[in-house]
């Protein structure tokens, strides 16, 4: 406990027993303040890029790049088993609180195929509320105070915090534009073996690695994700790999799963998003899929959280990816069409923002680009000293040209803001309108 | 708990992590420390036997009849809605819901409560309690839990550090006690249990498994408590609407000096008769749901948008509706009082004493007058109201809680003879329940 926080007991200890004398000393406000205060865990949590951005961005008039969520409609028969789903009795109560079971036994033919080996349905799986809760739940589960947790930036905001708010340690380490190349495309940006096998200690708990990347799109290489796995191997870590982009891969690319490497699968926790799958963010599912040994310690957190995940929703998830597990490997598998129909739109946003004289980094994966804003050359010396360049880029940006993205320092400490601050993301999943609108915003970007 | 907390990591160290293939992963331990005592669960246990043995189910609270119609309805609307349904909305919860919940309550409870800083949507209520713990339980802070509880306030106050610090309610002398109001709190007994680390109480009105709804006396009794020992309230209301006999459920939010210092939980799944769509809330002052959001923000971050879409429909509703008979907040209590009556003749009829609830979805009864030989060796060291339900879902095919689940380790012992029944249930499930006790009272 700290020495702040003993003396704070021992003062409303004081004021307790002799309530007459303290009224002299302490106002009855300062008692409510100092008994109404929250729990240490939520300490320099408060901040949140979304919350502050989704607002700015909510107002219709604005062409929205920014928060990842797609404005091109999912699949119809997913909205389709929904509503039929919901039309049962049953499927409006309560289910199994770790996956409900016809999702569970979906999941485990599907990554049965994508793993190559038996995923045991009940054991090795959970369902939590998005890829999001399945982070929260490893995290809560698995990592300890005192605990490093090595992440790769940029990374999805939210891993910090949360390593934090389980009183754990987050090391970063940055994503590096490999030498004397410009970078044109996420593949150019890479992992420093050297610099990553420093930032492991003996109390490295876990890493967190995302691939593909949110937010500069890349895909990690099998000789890039065995770098990895040795150190973790050699370490004795535990492996979180946040995989919610995985269908979301461009040609020339493969998504690896780091927990197929040899040694991996014990000690690795991999997630995955019905959101991002189907193109149903709001739908709020997502998967935990792992060793029993492992996945056993996320499910204690989820019975002691939320304990179920909605049950119509677990059931048309089961329906869409029953329905793609029997086309999987043909074009028309949602997995596959959807990440055709996105690579048309990453190569449309690509050539509206070349042409709009910038250089974006083209990803391998996912749905977001990284756009480098200097040759914009926009003044904003009237917005002040206290943000990242990026931050005041951005929202000027919302303001005056009417355009959301979001500021890419939101993903990075401190100590790598000054890399990424002239750099802002760019989310493609958007119908072409949206794309063109963006791109007529662009181009008249000198017109007042 | 707090001394196997100390010694679990020198423990684990004794015990290596072996798994598959014998490859040692992690000399030292696997899981988080929050997670130690918090492993078992009733609910995973019995609705997995209930499952497995096909029981008549009376066990888990859930309705086995339908959502209303006009929120089944507003459901199907939202899903086949504009393509924004489908994809996230706001954070600490969708426009359109918080502002009904807020316009529906401020007239309940007769404060203005503003949609963007006193409401905070989430994953059922079970998550609005999380959020609440999470947020203003620190380690070391003490907790207290009026007994019978609904088991997952006492893991939760653990995992956030916290410790819990039981009351129970207890019979009242003299009376045979035939109803859960004659269930009582002894404002002696429950201001003993006050410490200057004692940071909360939380209190379940109508209560689970009991049954109890609170008089506006005894929760004045709690609110000078916690405003003279400046404590916080958690008060989870899930089952609000369901009342019966003349009784009323009062608020402990509405009163004096109670709403900045009360967090008041809601559920659309006990609301609505929808416990699969995992919608609930929390309501309080902004200064404490601001906590709270921080939580959220970094656990689940949104909840689905359809279903809050289709309960801010639900709630509207039942705002225009309010107090008359259309109304589903009247017409489900009156439906639930008639099956609550059915269930307590039928198990009178074959000698079982029920506790009649004034409130909610439970019955509980007393077993102590059954005779039977629990001879199940794989259940020998379990107390006997946990061994008892097994062997009701094992030969008899009925399933049920048993209540102890809902005590504390001290205090369990003295109600062990109890199980809980939950009779929202179609008729037909009741008669099949009925059936099975006849004839098991006939054979006797």
């Amino acid at each position: 406990m700290s020495y702040t926080r003993r003396i704070l007991n021992a003062f409303r200890f004081t004021c307790r027993s002799f309530p007459t004398n303290c009224r002299r000393f302490c106002t009855s406000q300062s008692v409510m303040a100092s008994r109404h205060t929250h729990a240490k865990r939520i300490e320099g949590l408060d901040k949140n890029v979304w919350v502050a951005f989704t607002s700015l961005a909510a107002d219709p008039s604005i062409v929205n790049l920014g928060q990842g969520f797609p404005d091109i409609p999912p699949p119809s028969y997913v909205k389709d088993a929904l509503a039929k789903a919901a039309s049962v009795d049953r499927m409006n109560q309560y289910t199994r609180g770790f996956g409900h079971p016809s999702l569970v036994k979906a999941l485990s033919q599907v990554y049965g195929k994508v793993y190559s080996r038996q995923v045991d349905p009940l054991k090795e799986i959970l369902v939590t509320v998005g890829g999001y809760g399945s982070l929260f739940s490893t995290i809560q589960g698995l990592v300890d105070e005192g605990d490093e947790v090595i992440i790769v930036e940029p990374f999805f905001d939210c891993y910090v915090p949360m390593v934090r708010m389980a009183g754990a340690k987050p090391v970063l380490i940055p994503l590096r534009p490999k030498p004397g190349k410009k970078t044109v495309s996420s593949a150019d940006w890479y992992l420093d073996p050297d610099e990553l096998s420093a930032k492991f200690s003996s109390k490295t708990k876990a890493i967190i690695i995302n691939t593909p990347n949110n937010p500069i799109g890349k895909v990690f290489t099998r000789g890039e994700l065995q770098m990895i796995a040795d150190l973790c191997i050699k370490h004795d870590t535990l492996c979180f790999s946040d995989e919610v982009y995985e269908w979301l891969v461009y040609k020339g690319h493969q998504h690896v799963k780091i927990a197929t490497l040899p040694g991996m699968w014990d000690r690795t926790i991999t997630i995955g998003s019905a959101g991002k799958t189907f193109s149903v963010t709001g739908w709020k599912l997502g998967w935990s899929i792992g060793p029993e040994h492992l996945i056993k310690h996320l499910q204690t957190v989820m019975q002691n959280t939320l304990y179920t995940c909605p049950t119509p929703l677990q059931e048309a998830v089961a329906q869409g990816l029953l329905l793609n597990y029997k086309l999987m490997g043909q074009p028309d598998c949602y997995f596959s069409s959807l990440a055709e129909e996105l690579e048309g739109k990453r190569d449309h946003l690509a050539a509206i923002l070349q042409e709009a004289g910038m250089s974006p980094v083209v990803p391998e994966g996912g749905y977001f680009m990284l756009v480098d804003v200097t040759p914009l050359n926009q003044d904003l010396s009237h917005m002040g000293d206290d943000e990242a360049y990026d931050y005041k880029f951005v929202k000027w940006m919302i303001k005056e040209k009417k355009l959301a993205a979001i500021p890419v320092t939101a993903f990075v400490g401190e100590e790598s803001k000054e890399q990424f601050e002239k750099y802002i993301r760019l989310c493609f999943i958007k119908e072409d309108s949206t794309l063109e609108a963006a791109g007529d915003i662009l181009k008249n970007w000198r017109k007042v | 708990m707090g001394i196997i907390r100390i010694l679990a990591p020198y423990l684990t160290l004794l015990r290596p992590n072996l798994v598959q293939n014998h490859q040692l992963i992690m000399a030292r331990r696997l899981y988080a420390s929050r997670t130690i005592g918090v492993d078992k669960n009733v609910w995973v246990e019995f609705t997995q036997l209930a499952a497995d043995y096909k029981a008549v189910n009376l066990g888990q609270g859930f309705p086995d009849f339908s959502p209303p119609q006009f929120v089944q309805d507003a459901f199907c609307k939202a899903v086949s809605g504009g393509p924004q349904m489908h994809q996230y909305t706001r954070a600490f919860g969708h426009p359109r819901l918080v502002k009904s919940l807020a316009k529906f309550f401020s007239r309940v409870v007769g404060h203005e409560i503003d949609p963007f800083e006193d409401v905070l949507v989430t994953v059922g209520a079970y998550q609005a309690l999380f959020c609440a713990f999470q947020a203003l339980i620190d380690d070391g802070d003490e907790v207290i839990i009026v007994e019978p509880f609904f088991d997952c306030y006492q893991p939760m106050v653990l995992m956030a550090g916290g410790t819990a610090v039981y009351v129970p309610l207890r019979p009242k002398g003299g009376s045979s006690v035939l109803s859960s109001g004659d269930w009582v709190l002894s404002a002696e007994e429950l201001t003993s249990k006050i410490t200057p680390r004692t940071k909360a109480i939380i209190i379940n009105t109508p209560n689970n498994p009991l049954g109890k709804v609170y008089k506006v006396e005894e929760l004045q009794m709690i609110a000078d408590l916690c405003i003279k020992h400046d404590l916080l309230c958690f008060s989870d209301e899930v089952y609000e609407w369901l009342t019966y006999d003349g009784a009323k459920h009062v608020k402990i939010a509405s009163l004096p000096g109670m709403w900045e210092r009360t967090i008041t939980v809601g559920s659309a799944g006990k609301t609505f008769s929808a416990t699969g769509w995992k919608v609930g809330w929390a309501i309080s002052s902004g200064k404490l749901i601001k906590h709270m959001k921080i939580i959220h923000q970094n656990s689940v971050y949104h909840c689905a948008t359809a279903a809050q879409e289709a309960v801010s429909h639900g709630f509207d509703r039942e705002y225009e509706l309010f107090g008359t008979p259309e109304s589903y907040f009247q017409q489900l209590p009156a439906m639930l009082h008639q099956k609550r009556q059915k269930l307590a003749s039928c198990l009178r009829s074959v000698g079982l004493q029920p506790v009649m609830p004034e409130g909610g979805y439970f019955m509980i009864t007393d077993i102590s007058s059954v005779n039977v030989d629990l001879n199940d060796e794989s259940t020998k060291n379990e107390s006997y109201d946990f061994r008892f339900v097994k062997w009701l879902i094992k030969e008899k095919g009925l399933a049920t809680i048993p209540v102890s689940a809902f005590f504390s380790p001290e205090h369990s012992k003295e109600f062990d003879k109890y199980i809980r029944f939950c009779f929202v249930k179609e008729d037909s499930t009741l008669e099949a329940a009925e059936e099975i006790l006849r004839k098991w009272s006939q054979k006797e």
